[in-house]
């Protein structure tokens, strides 16, 4: 029954062993992407000039437009989570889209890089409510319409997490599920269509990440009542 | 009925009626979508931009339902894997 229809989307294949630690496959191209994109923007932010050639104006719009993004919904202090919120963007178009390349399967098409990314997402907003509300003013914002609301709001607190993770990864993990499935049935050219849609899908899915990943924050370290964005947000 | 024959009843049960909700709301999404770009024409880009992004939220729910049929699937906790 379990090989049916191809590799089950939660087994995962061990490469190789380091020490006692198996390093498995989403491991590998999780840490290749990473070293291509650190080593792909010092080399492009090595040598700055006032006079931007090709390569550092196609940077400076996307830092930009990343940068005017966040501070529509981060209305103060937004330029201080770009690092995090812009690197998380980045990261996600470049693995969801890199189960385009032959041979290579899309990290976030296994369930644990969206799991560590949700954990990421979790404690940077607790971390930036304490910042900005002091340790026992932000655990009182989660009983702020009244106290009944607390086992709610702690509850929407990992819910929305929980959504997080799953939504990323079901979106990537099915496309990539679907292509299998139709280049099964009929080979050539016929899953080219869904590969498109499936590119289209991955910067959709890294584009919300991102910006529930920024309301979350912004709801955490606004300076009105959290609360009904929190209700509101757990729904998505 | 063995365990696997209830699993594949079960997947199948999951995916048919968890895709009717999503598909119901993309519909009513898409038909506002249009009336309001028939409407407005010039802001058609950002209506557009926000349309894709509410499709994706909506189409979360239909995910959930696969994640869920491919679990009792490849991941069934009541099915020994020999």
């Amino acid at each position: 029954m379990n090989r049916g229809i191809g590799h089950s989307p939660f087994d995962l294949q061990v490469i190789f062993q380091l020490g006692a630690i198996p390093v498995t496959r989403p491991v590998v191209i999780t840490w290749a992407l990473m070293a291509l994109l650190a080593i792909g923007s010092r080399l492009l932010t090595s040598r700055l000039r006032l006079h931007p050639g090709r390569a550092q104006t196609a940077l400076e719009l996307l830092v930009t437009t990343i940068e005017a993004q966040l501070g529509e919904v981060i209305p103060d202090g937004g330029l201080s989570f770009l690092p995090l919120l812009g690197t998380m963007f980045l990261f996600l178009v470049l693995a969801n889209v890199s189960g385009i390349v032959p041979g290579v399967q899309a990290p976030t098409a296994h369930l644990e890089t969206p799991a560590a990314l949700a954990v990421v997402v979790f404690l940077s907003v607790q971390l930036a409510g304490f910042r900005r509300h002091g340790f026992f003013g932000y655990l009182k914002e989660f009983a702020k319409p009244s106290i009944f609301l607390l086992p709610l709001n702690l509850l929407s607190e990992l819910t929305r997490t929980f959504s997080l993770m799953i939504r990323l990864f079901g979106n990537v993990m099915s496309g990539e599920f679907i292509i299998a499935i139709v280049l099964g049935l009929a080979g050539l050219l016929v899953p080219l269509p869904l590969m498109g849609l499936e590119l289209l899908t991955g910067l959709i899915q890294a584009y919300i990440f991102t910006t529930l990943a920024a309301v979350f924050i912004a709801a955490a370290v606004g300076t009105t009542s959290p609360a009904p964005a929190n209700g509101k947000e757990a729904t998505t | 009925m063995t365990i696997e024959q209830i699993s594949v009843i079960g997947a199948v049960v999951a995916v048919s009626f968890g895709a009717i909700g999503p598909a119901l709301a993309e519909g009513r999404a898409v038909a506002a979508a249009m009336e309001a770009i028939a409407r407005q024409p010039e802001s058609a880009a950002s209506i557009s931009r926000t349309l894709f992004v509410g499709l994706a939220m909506i189409e979360t729910m239909a995910i959930y339902c696969l994640v869920v049929a491919l679990l009792i699937l490849f991941a069934n906790p009541f099915v020994h894997l020999h």
